[in-house]
C-alpha cells in the first residue's frame, strides 16, 4: 500500500508545482524554493514526519524533504548542545544531499563537455 | 463559423488543454519517481537491513547521481522539457540545476566561471531552506522547548 501512497504523494506534489509553473510567471527556482520553505513549515507543524510515515519515499524524494531535514537537524542540535546547536546542527542531515550533489556535479563537469 | 472565429476558439482551448496535459504528465513522472524510490527503499531496508533514514539517504544520493549523469550526457534537458515539474520538484531537479550550471560555466574558468556560478540555480533553495529552517527552529524552540 505504501507504494501507491508514494506514487500518489510525489505525483500530487509535482502536479501542484506544474500547475503553479503554468498559471503564474514564477520560474522553477521560485517553485523549488517555495516547496523547500513549505517543507520546513510542515516539519515545524509536525506534519512532515506523518507524511513520511504515510507516503514513505514519496515524501523523501521531493525537494520539500530538504526543508524538513534542515528543521529536524536544527531542533536535534538544539536539544543536544543548546543554542549553539541551532547553528552547528542545522546542516547535519541535509549534508548528504548537498555534498553528494556538489561532489558528483564537480567530478562530472570535469569529465564531460556541455552539449550545445 | 468563419475562419477567424475558429482560430479564436482554437486559441481559447489550446493552452488549457496543454496545461491539463502538463499537469497529468508531471503527476505521472513525479509519481513514478516516488514509486521507484519506495521500491529502492524497501529493497534496502528488507534485504540489506538498513534503517529508514540510511535508506532514504542512499536513495537521495542515487537520484542525484542519476540526474547528474543524465544531465552531463545531455539527455536530462529534453527529459525536463517533456516531464516538466515531475523532474524539477524531486531531488533530481536540484542535482540537475547544479550539474547544468557547472557544465555551462566551466569554459569561463575554474574560479570565475565554475566556482562562482556553481550554486547559481540551486543557491536559492539552499539559502531560503536554511533561512526558513533556522527561524522555524527558533520558533520551535520557543513553542515546544
Amino acid at each position: 500500500m505504501i507504494f501507491l501512497n508514494a506514487f500518489l504523494f510525489s505525483g500530487v506534489i509535482c502536479m501542484i508545482g506544474q500547475v503553479i509553473l503554468d498559471n503564474t510567471k514564477l520560474t522553477p527556482g521560485h517553485v523549488t524554493s517555495f516547496f523547500t520553505v513549505f517543507g520546513a513549515f510542515l516539519s515545524f507543524l509536525g506534519i512532515y514526519d506523518r507524511l513520511i510515515a504515510w507516503a514513505g519515499a514519496g515524501a523523501t524524494v521531493v525537494i520539500s524533504n530538504f526543508g524538513h531535514l534542515l528543521y529536524q537537524a536544527g531542533m536535534e542540535g538544539f536539544h543536544e548542545v543548546g543554542v549553539l546547536g541551532l547553528f552547528s546542527g542545522l546542516l547535519v542531515k541535509s549534508s548528504t544531499a548537498i555534498v553528494g550533489a556538489v561532489v558528483i556535479s564537480f567530478v562530472l563537469s570535469c569529465i564531460f563537455r556541455p552539449k550545445d | 463559423m468563419n475562419q477567424d472565429e475558429y482560430q479564436k476558439l482554437v486559441k481559447q482551448f489550446t493552452p488549457k488543454e496543454r496545461k491539463f496535459k502538463n499537469a497529468v504528465v508531471s503527476f505521472l513522472v513525479g509519481g513514478c519517481i516516488g514509486f521507484v524510490g519506495q521500491i529502492f527503499v524497501t529493497i534496502l531496508t528488507e534485504n540489506y537491513h538498513l534503517g529508514m533514514i540510511e535508506a532514504s539517504s542512499w536513495l537521495c544520493l542515487f537520484l542525484i547521481l542519476f540526474a547528474s549523469v543524465l544531465t552531463a550526457l545531455g539527455f536530462f534537458d529534453t527529459w525536463v522539457t517533456k516531464g516538466k515539474a515531475g523532474f524539477i520538484i524531486p531531488t533530481t531537479g536540484f542535482a540537475h540545476s547544479i550539474t547544468s550550471a557547472a557544465l555551462d560555466y566551466k569554459k569561463e574558468g575554474l574560479i570565475t566561471g565554475l566556482g562562482s556560478n556553481f550554486f547559481k540555480l540551486a543557491g536559492s533553495v539552499i539559502l531560503y531552506g536554511i533561512i526558513s529552517a533556522f527561524f522555524f527552529a527558533v520558533l520551535g524552540v520557543i513553542f515546544y522547548g
